[in-house]
């Protein structure tokens, strides 16, 4: 397909994307989370871009990060100091785990990108008061990108960034569903480069490019199928491993992922005041492990998707050394085990993926289920 | 008794011994909450206890009890344990060893008593809220988190509104679990004593600044166990003034707490709990003395925010703008101020991989110290629990180097 050329290139080069956004007098700001509000970046002018590990090897970062930090974290730090970022124009970090909040510390301190804002949104999402609090991040963080532009973010203008927005999260939902329903229409690798490259491209190009992909695949019949599977976990930021699924038997018929659909889901209201339909939006996302809704809302969350896309087992992708995820694996595990649905765990790291031992152990699993 | 032993009696704190009893004292009361009929409450080292105190609820320290279990040495086995449920072996070993102690009921006191209710307070880490939802879950009870926004580079008008308006919700949790009104009186008593406990602790800690010191870091870290359990008690506040008194004493009959001190060290990062002995015969046998470090002083280093006539409204900034919840580059000029302070030749900096927020940053905070305290810095792999990241002849050879580093330099 002519359009998954576009996404495969802007993955393999964010610069280049960054370079021609500033032909179109959009400066490149960059992001940490899938809690950055992206349609406030959008709306005051500027080009909202996360962030990956180029997985390059670790030498600068060394000096600033011990090796028992997560792969991300440390990736993106020796992406900025060899010089690989000098394409931002500024970075936003909200707040999420404690290895992101020493990350912006040591980015504050040692880059010299012309913006930089810390979101420090809140760590419980289930009180009036985190609300509030939300909405007043939200807010001083727009006075912050107000300053950063010279212009006011007017009402209208964000408006229409939230329906932006909208419209490619909502065909990124399609196309999971599509999948879902049709597993084979795509394969894993480029569904990751079509959810990775929308955080990426061109926001006024994307609105084009994905309805258009969602109308192709809709047409597509039934192709080959495998063991339905389920990914949980950070980020899954390495196409190999889509493929090794899929020569183990799998197809990924859904993901708990916040490069996935813990970024997509949930559509924000587009008749409310803009601001408030904001916060209720992230403030009522599906939780991320960072975070807290209640105890038990990521474990009822993954058996419900499991449930929901009819999947035959559960991938945990955790990154060594993440402690959101680390901590809350075993319940999750423990959740899906009572209702009998099949799960493993692996581990990666950014930087070395063992595609041998990972296949084995997955076509394990997937005779297993 | 020869001259050597009466000379090693003579260097000894007499306080030790008080200390434990108290701790004794406070652990059995935990115990035995329930014929008592007292509530028991966890609660992180750094949370606001001092409504619990008010509401005579028996506080516990999950965190207090991981550093008990690392000084008996038994971290290892319990570590695996929680290993064997599902944690990874990168997770907080403060983390790992409470979720199994919980069901095993092992360490040196046979576990905690089973919590009324949990009090979570992230303004030390994220892995604290992580570990409160395990337990609550396991002892399906009822969960408070007080959320303190990191200050990166500012307590902000935001944060501020936001961490005063959980004090209230704090305190309408507590009458709720307890079934009982709170009583506001009782409370601005309890500030005022807790307030006096922090401030004495901090005479105590700065009591090293003299030469020769009249205890170590590792006196610190035994006798900070009062401040982090029994804040807002008279216990605590009489055991420092006595604590104090024993220093000011010392410091006048010239009782240094190693014998030729020659060498003044500040250490940074959670204690090494199981090589304790070890590292402080070592550093003294290089006539050195860890006269300060970065951990105890969490205790009072926000005492500056803290008004003790309107403790309730002072704290939400107390609370917030403690050591480990604000930018690395605050946290290197603090350490800066403290070089000054106590006079210190050489900084020695546990990098602990149980503990993110503590030890990232830290190769940051290094160098900002080289070059502007421009002494040397030595940074140790460990882990503050699980001995498993220690390795004893790797760490002997670094502090030899770097204690002839200090030598040549002086
Ligand atoms: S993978 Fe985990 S530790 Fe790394 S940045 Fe994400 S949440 Fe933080
Ligand atoms: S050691 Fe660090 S990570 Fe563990 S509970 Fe304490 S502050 Fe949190």
């Amino acid at each position: 397909m002519q359009e998954l050329k576009i996404f495969h290139e802007a993955i393999q080069n964010p610069g280049s994307v960054a370079l021609k956004m500033k032909e179109k007098k959009r400066k490149t700001i960059g992001y940490l989370c899938s809690y950055a509000p992206e349609e406030l970046i959008y709306a005051a002018g500027f080009h909202p871009m996360r962030l990956f590990s180029s997985k390059a090897e670790i030498n600068l970062a060394e000096s600033h990060l011990q090796a028992y930090c997560c792969s991300l974290v440390r990736g993106i730090l020796e992406d900025s100091l060899s010089g690989k970022l000098d394409y931002l124009d500024g970075t936003v970090f909200p707040h999420t785990c404690d290895s992101i909040q020493r990350l912006s510390d040591i980015w504050r301190i040692k880059t010299k990108y012309e913006f930089f804002a810390d979101v420090i949104m809140p760590a419980k999402l289930n009180t009036q008061s985190a609300k509030n609090y939300m909405r007043d991040v939200l807010i001083k963080f727009t006075t912050d990108l107000e300053k950063a532009c010279g212009e006011k973010i007017t009402r209208s203008a964000l408006k229409k960034s939230i329906a932006k927005f909208n419209l490619i999260k909502t065909n990124l939902k399609k196309l999971y569903e599509l999948r879902s329903q049709n597993p084979g229409i795509l394969k894993g690798a480029d569904i990751h480069a079509i959810v990775k490259g929308s955080m990426i491209m061109d926001r006024d190009q994307l609105v084009e490019l994905l309805p258009a992909i969602v109308s192709k695949v809709s047409d597509v019949s039934a192709l080959d199928q495998g063991k339905r599977l389920v990914l949980s976990g950070s980020i899954c930021d390495s196409p190999d491993i889509y493929d090794i699924i899929e020569q183990a038997g799998g197809v990924v018929v859904g993901d708990d992922l916040c490069t996935g659909q813990r970024w997509f889901d949930g559509k924000i209201p587009e008749n409310e005041e803009p601001m408030e339909a904001l916060t209720t939006r992230y403030f009522e996302r599906i939780v991320c492990p960072a975070k807290h809704s209640s105890t038990i809302a990521r474990g009822e969350n993954i058996v419900k998707l499991a449930k929901q896309t009819e999947a035959d087992g559960v991938i945990f992708i955790i990154l060594k050394f993440c402690d959101p995820h680390g901590f809350d694996y075993p319940y999750m595990k423990e959740f899906l085990d009572k209702e009998g649905i099949k799960n493993i765990l692996i581990e990666i790291d950014d930087h070395s993926l063992n595609s041998g031992q990972l296949s084995t152990r997955l076509e394990t699993f997937m005779h297993m289920i | 008794m020869n001259d050597k032993l009466v000379e090693k009696e003579k260097q000894k704190i007499t306080s030790a011994k008080k200390m434990r009893d108290i701790m004794t004292t406070y652990y059995i009361d935990a115990m035995s909450a329930k014929e008592n009929n007292k509530l028991v409450a966890w609660i992180t080292s750094g949370g606001p206890v001092e409504p619990l105190i008010a509401m005579d609820i028996i506080p516990v320290y999950p965190e207090n009890h991981g550093a008990m279990i690392g000084s008996s040495k038994m971290g290892e086995d319990l570590c695996m344990k929680a290993e064997d449920m599902g944690y990874s072996n990168d997770l907080c070993s403060y983390a790992r060893t409470d979720i199994s102690c919980a069901i095993v009921k092992g360490g040196p006191i046979g576990g905690l008593p089973e919590p009324d209710m949990l009090i979570c307070c992230n303004n030390i880490c994220g892995t604290v809220l992580k570990w409160y939802e395990i337990q609550a879950r396991f002892f399906n009870v009822p969960l408070f988190i007080f959320d303190t926004p990191v200050c990166h580079t500012e307590f902000s008008p935001e944060i501020a509104k936001y961490v005063r308006t959980q004090i209230d919700e704090y305190i309408a949790f507590l009458e709720k679990v307890t079934k009982k009104s709170f009583d506001h009186d009782k409370m601005a008593e309890v500030g005022k004593i807790s307030y006096q406990g922090q401030l004495l602790w901090q005479k105590v800690l700065n009591t090293t600044a003299n030469r020769p010191s009249p205890m170590t870091a590792f006196d610190a870290f035994f006798f900070l166990a009062l401040i982090v359990t029994l804040r807002g008690t008279m216990i605590a506040v009489d055991f420092y003034k006595e604590l104090l008194l024993e220093m000011k004493e010392r410091i006048k009959n010239g009782i240094s707490i190693v014998p030729n001190e020659k060498y003044r060290l500040l250490w940074d990062n959670l204690p090494i709990w199981y090589q304790l002995k070890w590292l402080s015969s070592k550093f003294s046998d290089h006539d050195a003395c860890l006269v300060a470090d970065t951990y105890t002083s969490a205790w009072c280093s926000s005492l500056k925010y803290i008004d003790e006539n309107d403790f309730l409204n002072s704290i939400a900034e107390g609370y917030t703008r403690i050591y480990l919840n604000i930018g690395v580059d605050q946290m290197a000029d603090q350490v800066i101020e403290m070089i000054k302070f106590y006079n210190i030749d050489g900084f020695v900096m546990h990098s602990n991989r149980s503990c993110k927020p503590y030890s990232f940053g830290q190769l940051d905070i290094k160098r900002i110290v080289e070059s502007k305290a421009n002494i040397p810095v030595l940074m140790i792999e460990a882990d503050m629990t699980d001995p498993r990241a220690f390795s004893q002849s790797q760490v002997e050879t670094r502090i030899d180097a770097f204690m002839e580093i200090i030598n040549q330099g002086k």
